[in-house]
């Protein structure tokens, strides 16, 4: 049997007397709450985890995946959005927003949930949320920072995934002015303008994603319960979508108007669908993040 | 609502599914209108016959006094049920309307004259003679009453001649009819003048190309409408030879262009001062915009208001926009009629098919653009126009004998469908047929065209034929690979004669649409020489065509989106949002800078813990917590000993700000404890087992925590707490291949890192071995002596009686012992002797000097022997005959213990 020595503790001998403190907090004098968790020590944290790279790995394999696919199988009618997927081989900006066509349903979201969901939950179940809070970093500070480099990362990953789609579609299908549904085309720097009007809204709808999984994840210690639930509900309220006896109670659903970016992809822009998306998925993460910062503010934390 | 178009039965397939269907569902369903149906007399026919026409009036149940009245007429092939719907929209709003089936449809009488002055026009005036007469109609003067016409079609210009020959009428509502039948059934798009508004058309002198399939349908419609089998129908007779007579020899006969022009609302248009808002519809290959915009000009020339409409519908189907329309119509007539006050609104409205894309219905969305009017028409000037160069030399085309093959653009009422299925691309090869059409074409666009209106062309045609029959249209080119669009299907016939072998040179009025052509998108003119829709000559020809001037003129009239999506709306929205964070954010700091502020006791900033009153209990009812009250002193190693249970990690949470107390409260050098208090960052803590984010190795864990802090890293004295952790190499691998040791001596480290000021460990020998916990136990002791103070927390009398200065004891959360280890372990201690007999040996004890107390207990005698020697006491009781076969210390601590925890121990 080994034993282990715990060593010399020389260095505690000399240690230095305590530092010196700030009178009116009480708090030792280079400590400062805005100084806590800084995003870049976030990103980093999160940047190491397996589960991190897995999904922003994705991001990059599934515009290559579909590549090969269109190109093992020739396009194919799938149905759905009004073309996108017959002109997703026109090229590099056509097969760009064919998958994100593709992703808004449900790899986005799950993608998004699981930066935004996991985020507190798993620091529950490593039990280093505790010694986090004692670090202090304020409660309401450390869920401003884990959700700026969630959303972050979310945001990304909707970025990286267009980024690499254009550079596969650009390998697979050359570079074509984009063809829109209606059969008009798109000048590229027309359509670099467009794609960022795409991404941005998609970043608007998937807020709402983010929201509910980080209320999740906010109440429970289980990551995937958290990321689960916020899929589970996504669908849900896309299942409600689909029931057309609900009329127009459905544009209140959250998930109502999340393909709504199509309609920036006409001659012009029509504004009227995204401006009420983006209202409704802006109204319902604030309540969400709201709720979430209540409930954390308040709660015991016993993990 | 004026989109009742029922020309011919084959386009009314496509509009009944707008206005027919929900016409008879409505009717059922007013109960707020009365409707009486009843036959008109209005005097003889052509033929001597008496007429009476079949009308319905529908007022308004709760009428007071007068209304208004509106006469609604309906469409070729139609009868008074289809405007059924629309009266009683206009009745519920007020208006007492008047349906009628015009003379040789329905249940009236009489013979088909088409519109004529003679007949349909003064039947109209007979209808508002009996409006007149009706006491709840509001007159204007005595035999005058207030009273507004709409229709569409057939029934549009009616709506017209009506206006023009009975100055009674007072407001218009004509839509998608004719200026000039004989351009519409014979078109000539060949010009004379340069245009001067968007849809402009001055036609050359020559007739112009037989729309067969339209006056086809036209005719054969009224023509069916009769039971017995004839040749005319209802026509009267002279329409009927008329026309026959035409369409046998493919060009109009006098007769027939004298009829046509009687009948047309071109003749009148200076008579007319009712308001009017006239609806054109941009899917109408048989009146297309160009008709309307002949008619709104001839009227506003009047000073006449005139609003004009050009809306995504027409015979061809397109969008319908009924709701746009009605509302449109109710206020016109409001304006009017009614006279409500309402500003007057003479803006040019025009709908944009195709402009935006939405994904709710996967449809694309039409967009309604304004421009303050529209120049030429209702407003001064003229549209301006962009020149876009055009490329492409002489070309041959020819014109095949018996007019076939012949090109298929559009079916009558059906062009729009054709129109998509062109946009598929499957249309463009019997659109344009190979070696009948020359092109020409302009370079990609640099910056979106929006293309409203008109576009011209100068041609040069050439050829060994006495005339030229040809078809122009522009086609919207996309780049790449798609396919180029016709849009709305439309082509622009011409028809020159007279001798073409030295070269005629001709401006060609292009079809009027409305469209946005995107950037790098080109126009194509295109000049073909047959199209089914016509009659077609019939030996074959060859033409050389040619651009006259190598540029295109296009109409780019100034149009602002009518309704951009609320702006307000948005800005109210984001505005309250952001008012809803930064009130939340300042609520957030200024609660936090408060509670800091009234946090701090300068009485107790030396003393590194006070708990007072502390409790907790949990949602249920759980006490973990009771009326907890202690103090650490500096310098203090302090065991927290209780049993399971006891609360001992419970107050250790809420001195870590994780749990907030039911009651009483922690201060920590002075400073009480909430969550994220500042003053924690003068704690270190180590509670319930490590916390580590398993993907990171044990020196990152350490680090990422120590920046997370946020506090400088030469404060963290990582040296020492690396020593202390003593994990060697094993510090550079990730936390999740730690042994439960190693994590506990990482978490023990991680908590010393900074060397706070009050270290607080819960059970930290846990897990460790043997020379590891005395390891711990010199390190403890090390880090008070450097006068910082630590609280251990255990279960185990051992260790906190081996460890620590000062204990506190606690059971089912609250104190029972506090004090020095030395106080409550002290020498001083009971002792317990193993005895045969117990109440002598308590009577010897008694009786002994020094000895405080002695009692039984259930294995033995208990003394407190106050310093009397062992060895003493045990000489006494062997002397007095008491065998002793065991001595052992009782700690005062033990006992506490052991009462407390029962009898498990022994």
């Amino acid at each position: 049997m080994t034993v282990t020595t715990v060593g010399s503790h020389g260095g505690l001998a000399a240690a230095p007397p305590p530092e010196p403190t700030d009178p009116r907090t009480g708090a030792a004098a280079a400590y400062s709450p805005a100084r806590t968790l800084p995003l870049r020590v976030e990103v980093i944290r999160q940047l190491r985890r397996r589960r991190t790279q897995l999904g922003l790995g994705f991001m990059v394999l599934l515009p290559f995946l579909l590549l090969l696919a269109f190109k093992a199988g020739g396009p194919d009618n799938g149905g759905g959005a009004p073309g996108l997927v017959d002109l997703a081989t026109v090229g590099a900006p056509n097969f760009t927003l064919f998958t994100l066509f593709a992703s808004t349903g449900f790899l986005l979201v799950v993608i998004v949930a699981l930066f935004a969901g996991d985020t507190v939950a798993a620091e529950a179940s490593w039990s280093s949320l505790r010694y986090l809070l004692a670090a202090p970093i304020p409660r309401s500070r450390l869920l401003r920072q884990k959700l700026v480099v969630a959303l972050g990362f979310g945001l990304f990953a909707i970025v990286l995934l267009t980024a690499v789609a254009l550079l596969a579609g650009w390998i697979g299908f050359g570079w074509h002015p984009a063809r829109s549904p209606l059969g008009t085309t798109i000048a590229t720097g027309t359509a670099f303008v467009r794609l960022l009007i795409v991404i941005g809204y998609l970043a608007i709808v998937m807020l709402f994603v983010a929201a509910l999984a980080f209320l999740l994840g906010v109440y429970t210690d289980a990551p995937l319960g958290a990321v689960g639930g916020a899929v589970v509900l996504v669908i849900v309220s896309n299942i409600l979508d689909a029931v057309s006896a609900l009329g127009n109670l459905r544009q209140a659903l959250p998930t109502h108007y999340q393909y709504s970016w199509v309609d920036a992809l006409g001659p012009s822009v029509s504004w009227d669908a995204m401006t009420k998306g983006a209202l409704y998925s802006i109204g319902y993460s604030i309540v969400l993040f709201g709720l979430a910062w209540r409930h954390f503010l308040r709660k015991d934390v016993l993990s | 609502m004026r989109r009742r178009t029922t020309v011919a039965l084959t386009c009314a397939a496509v509009i009944v599914a707008v206005g027919g269907i929900g016409a008879t569902a409505v009717a059922g369903q007013q109960p707020g209108v009365t409707q009486t149906a009843s036959m008109v007399p209005v005097g003889n026919g052509p033929d001597g016959s008496k007429v009476s026409l079949d009308t319905t009036l529908f007022v308004p149940k709760n009428l007071h006094g007068t209304a208004p009245a509106v006469i609604l007429a309906h469409g070729f092939g139609g009868n008074k049920d289809d405007e059924t719907s629309e009266a009683l929209t206009l009745a519920r709003h007020g208006y007492i309307a008047l349906t009628y089936s015009a003379r040789g449809f329905g249940n009236s009488g009489g013979q088909i004259t088409l519109d004529s002055p003679d007949y349909e026009v003064k039947d109209a005036s007979r209808l508002i003679d009996l409006l007149a007469k009706d006491p709840r109609v509001h007159l204007d003067k005595p035999g005058d009453p207030t009273v507004g016409i709409a229709g569409g079609s057939y029934g549009g210009a009616l709506t017209l001649e009506a206006a023009g020959y009975d100055q009674r009428v007072d407001a218009i509502v004509p839509a998608i009819t004719w200026n000039e039948l004989g351009q519409s059934l014979f078109p000539q798009f060949a010009q004379t003048a340069p245009a001067t508004n968007a849809a402009d058309t001055a036609p050359i002198p020559v007739p112009g190309v037989f729309k067969k399939q339209w006056a086809a349908d036209f005719f054969g419609t009224g023509s069916d409408a009769g039971v017995t089998p004839t040749t005319c129908g209802k026509f009267a007779a002279a329409y009927c030879a008329a026309y026959q007579a035409s369409a046998a020899q493919g060009r109009p006969t006098p007769e027939m262009l004298a009829l046509m022009a009687a009948n047309s609302p071109a003749r009148i248009l200076d008579r007319i001062k009712a308001p009017t808002l006239l609806i054109q519809g941009e899917a109408d290959s048989l009146f297309p915009l160009s008709e309307g915009d002949a008619n709104a000009k001839g009227i506003a020339a009047n000073g006449t208001p005139v609003k004009v409409v050009w809306y995504g519908g027409g015979h061809d189907g397109g969008l319908p926009e009924t709701k746009r329309i009605d509302s449109l119509t109710l206020s016109w007539f409001g304006r009017y009629l009614k006279k409500d006050g309402t500003a007057p609104d003479t803006r040019f409205e025009v709908t944009v098919p195709n402009a935006a894309l939405t994904a709710s219905d996967s449809q694309p969305k039409p967009s309604v653009r304004v421009a303050p009017g529209l120049p030429g028409v209702t407003s001064t000037g003229s549209t301006p126009t962009q020149a876009l160069n055009l490329t492409g030399g002489q070309q041959t085309v020819v014109a095949p004998a018996g007019g076939s093959p012949a090109a298929l653009t559009g079916l009558p009422g059906f062009g729009s469908i054709l129109g998509q299925v062109a946009q598929a691309g499957g249309l463009s090869s019997i659109s344009q047929l190979p070696g009948q059409v020359a092109t020409f074409e302009t370079a990609p666009l640099t910056a979106t065209l929006r293309l409203t209106g008109s576009s011209y062309v100068d041609l040069k045609v050439t050829g060994t034929a006495p005339d030229a029959t040809l078809f122009a249209s522009l086609l919207d080119v996309p780049s790449g690979s798609a396919q180029p669009v016709l849009p709305q299907s439309l082509v622009a016939p011409i028809q020159l004669s007279g001798p073409l072998n030295g070269g005629q040179t001709v401006r060609v009025a292009l079809p009027a649409i409305v469209r946005d052509i995107s950037t790098g998108h080109r126009l194509r003119v295109v000049i073909s020489t047959t199209d089914q829709g016509y009659a077609l000559p019939q030996t074959a020809r060859a033409y050389q065509i040619s651009l006259a001037a190598p540029t295109l003129s296009v109409p780019v009239l100034a149009v602002t989106a009518l309704n951009p999506s609320n702006p307000a709306l948005v800005w109210i929205g984001l505005g309250v949002v952001v008012l809803v964070l930064l009130a939340g954010w300042l609520v957030l700091r200024v609660r936090t800078a408060r509670r800091i502020a009234a946090a701090s006791d300068p009485a107790l900033v030396d003393i590194p813990l006070v708990i007072s009153g502390l409790g907790k209990a949990y949602q249920g009812g759980f006490r973990a917590v009771s009326d907890l009250s202690f103090q650490v002193e500096p310098g203090q190693v302090l065991g927290l000993l209780g049993p399971n249970g006891a609360g001992k990690t419970t107050t250790l949470r809420m001195l870590m700000g994780l749990i907030q107390p039911t009651e009483g409260e922690i201060r920590v050098f002075g400073h009480r404890i909430s969550p994220g208090a500042p003053v924690l960052s003068r704690v270190g803590a180590f509670v319930e087992g490590p916390g580590f984010p398993p993907h990171l190795t044990g020196i990152d864990n350490l680090l990422l925590y120590w920046r997370a802090v946020g506090r400088p890293i030469e404060e963290a004295h990582l040296d020492i707490a690396l020593e202390i952790a003593g994990l060697g190499e094993d510090i550079h691998r990730r936390t999740r291949t730690y042994s439960h040791g190693m994590l506990q001596r990482l978490g023990i480290a991680q908590a010393m890192l900074g060397l706070p000021e009050l270290l607080v460990l819960d059970e930290p020998t846990n897990g460790l071995d043997p020379p590891q916990i005395r390891e711990m136990r010199d390190v403890l002791s090390r880090y008070a002596a450097t006068g910082r103070t630590v609280i251990i927390s255990s279960h185990l009398l051992s260790e906190v009686e081996q460890t620590c200065t000062d204990v506190v004891v606690m059971d089912r959360g609250r104190l029972v012992a506090q004090g020095t280890v030395a106080e409550l372990v002290g020498r001083g201690g009971s002792t317990l002797f193993g005895v045969d007999d117990e109440d002598a040996t308590v009577r010897l004890a008694n009786a002994m000097p020094g000895i405080i107390s002695a009692g039984k207990s259930h294995d033995g005698v208990v003394m407190d022997l106050n310093g009397t020697p062992p060895a003493d006491v045990v000489a006494a009781l062997v002397a007095a005959g008491i065998k002793v076969d065991r001595v052992a210390p009782q700690r005062r601590l033990e006992e506490v213990f052991l009462t407390l925890v029962g009898q498990e121990h022994s």
